[in-house]
């Protein structure tokens, strides 16, 4: 139902053919979250699987830091209309994470420091898709920002990317998160503009 | 309001998501600007008409998109300052030095012109009073988590703009006669630079629910009895509800602004999930 708005022009009109439709791309990092920045010492620092059986898979700082390192150069996109082209970060794969874990359920929740949560389909974060990153741009993640270490999930809206990630839990069924109570997409496809349902 | 009903079913199992069911169901909307007035030098107020509009809850915003003529498009988020179930709409923009689209909407936007607007959005930034007719009537009432809220005194926190959703929480407040104890800390950069100034200033006066403290970070007016400068941790000890009244503490301005303020309301004590954010932008 798009109509021209009178007297608008706009800025640059060259659309950059990696933003989805809706975004504008920035040069600085914005920041969405729902309430306070949590602090998190890396010596405190764990990170979990927990599967149907109530199997748990969980890394501490050190012992997920040996695990194989990612670089990944990354587009990201936020339902805040915002995307930043070419990131730069470092995280461990999910499929290196997930390779001992035995489930058949089809859907995570992903729970952060601080209560909040996110759903996703468990396709949406295996075969190369998901990290769990701790660097951006060549710097130890910011808490603003999700660190010491937040879901990467760039193919997603960015707060699919759970700042603050301390675990997974499999679901059997979809459920929505807190972002998606309060009114975000189940599953937040940029280039679908699945922003809110 | 069947449109609540859609939201439900889509997650139907789902016991939280009837939090949703309190809010209406956001779809694009044209919008009519039917009156515009300067808010400050620096911004302005427009009122809209919007066709078709749910009404929204005090603190939600909305995503206005603006179209070029070669089909090029921008947009972006701006609170609602007013609130209920009517089809007007009250936003507020600061003018943004170099920005896209706060400029054209302070400067260029006329009574009668055309916008397209998405919305209403957000249902965690929000305050209801106890008495909302019209948005209770969408669902099964605001439920448990809302009512534990009404119970507990609300600390307001601003930063320039960002006082556009709690003034709609303010104004709110006022008109349903809640008696949950309101107080409001907001900081500008001058005397000139308040948004509804007025208006904030008779909630302040013909309210005993509502008490408002003015930081002023650049110019004070005559007689302040408190220097120009930022809000310190100090000045916010000593204008905000103490944590152990428990209040719910509402925080919104640029991201700079919120990051500070909410990291010295951790360390006042007052518990996280207590403090809810709405972050504008810039540093
Ligand atoms: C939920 C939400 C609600 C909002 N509500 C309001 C509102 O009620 N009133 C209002 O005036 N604005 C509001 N904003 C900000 C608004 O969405 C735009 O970001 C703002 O109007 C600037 O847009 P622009 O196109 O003019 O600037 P752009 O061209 O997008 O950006 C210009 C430059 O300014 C920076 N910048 C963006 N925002 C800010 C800021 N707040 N302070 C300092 N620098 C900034 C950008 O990073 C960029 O470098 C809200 C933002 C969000 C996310």
């Amino acid at each position: 139902m798009s109509f021209i708005t009178r007297g608008f022009s706009g800025r640059s009109h060259e659309r950059d053919e990696r933003l989805p439709p809706g975004q504008t791309l920035v040069h600085d990092f914005p920041v969405l979250s729902a309430g306070p920045t949590p602090e998190i010492d890396t010596a405190e620092w764990e990170f979990s699987i927990t599967t149907e059986t109530g199997g748990v898979h969980s890394w501490n700082w050190q012992q997920f830091m040996a695990l194989p390192i990612d670089e990944v150069d990354t587009d990201i996109h936020c339902v805040t209309h915002w995307s930043k082209l070419g990131t730069s970060w470092r995280g461990i794969s999910l499929d290196t994470l997930f390779e001992n874990v035995e489930t058949q359920y089809d859907y995570v929740m992903a729970h952060s420091y601080g209560g909040y949560t996110t759903n996703l389909a468990l396709d949406d974060l295996l075969d190369g898709k998901a990290w769990i990153a701790f660097e951006f741009d060549g710097e130890p993640l910011d808490p603003e920002h999700g660190g010491p270490a937040r879901l990467l999930v760039p193919h997603l809206y960015f707060w699919k990317s759970a700042k603050w990630v301390r675990g997974l839990v499999m679901m059997g069924e979809d459920e929505p998160g807190f972002w998606e109570q309060n009114g975000y997409h189940l599953h937040g496809d940029p280039w679908k503009e699945e922003r809110y349902w | 309001m069947s449109d609540a009903s859609t939201a439900t079913a889509t997650t139907a199992t789902s016991e939280p998501a009837r939090a949703l069911a309190a809010v209406p169901r956001a779809g694009w909307h044209v919008a009519t600007v039917a009156a515009t007035r300067r808010e400050t030098a620096n911004a302005a107020r427009l009122e809209l008409e919007v066709d078709g509009w749910p009404g929204n809850a005090a603190g939600q915003h909305l995503d206005l998109r603006l179209t070029a003529p070669d089909g090029y498009t921008a947009t972006r988020s701006y609170s609602i300052a007013s609130s209920g179930s009517g089809t007007r709409v009250v936003l507020a923009v600061d003018r943004l030095p170099d920005g896209e689209v706060s400029p054209f909407l302070v400067n260029e936007v006329r009574v009668g012109d055309r916008l397209e607007v998405h919305g209403p959005l957000g249902a965690f930034f929000v305050w209801r009073p106890v008495d909302h007719g019209a948005l209770r009537s969408a669902g099964d009432g605001a439920g448990g988590a809302a009512s534990a809220l009404r119970a507990r005194p609300v600390q307001l926190i601003a930063g320039g703009s960002g006082i556009v959703p709690l003034f709609a929480m303010a104004t709110a407040h006022a008109e349903a006669r809640d008696l949950t104890p309101f107080r409001m800390l907001y900081s500008v950069r001058t005397p000139d630079d308040l948004f509804f100034a007025e208006e904030l200033m008779a909630l302040a006066a013909t309210s005993d629910d509502f008490r408002l403290d003015l930081v002023y970070t650049r110019r004070t007016p005559d007689g302040w009895p408190n220097p120009a400068g930022r809000v310190t941790r100090e000045a916010l000890e000593g204008a905000v509800l103490p944590a152990t009244e428990r209040p719910i503490v509402y925080v919104c301005g640029s991201t700079g602004f919120v990051e500070r303020v909410a990291s010295w309301l951790i360390e006042l004590g007052h518990d996280a999930r207590d403090i809810r954010t709405e972050r504008f932008g810039g540093i």
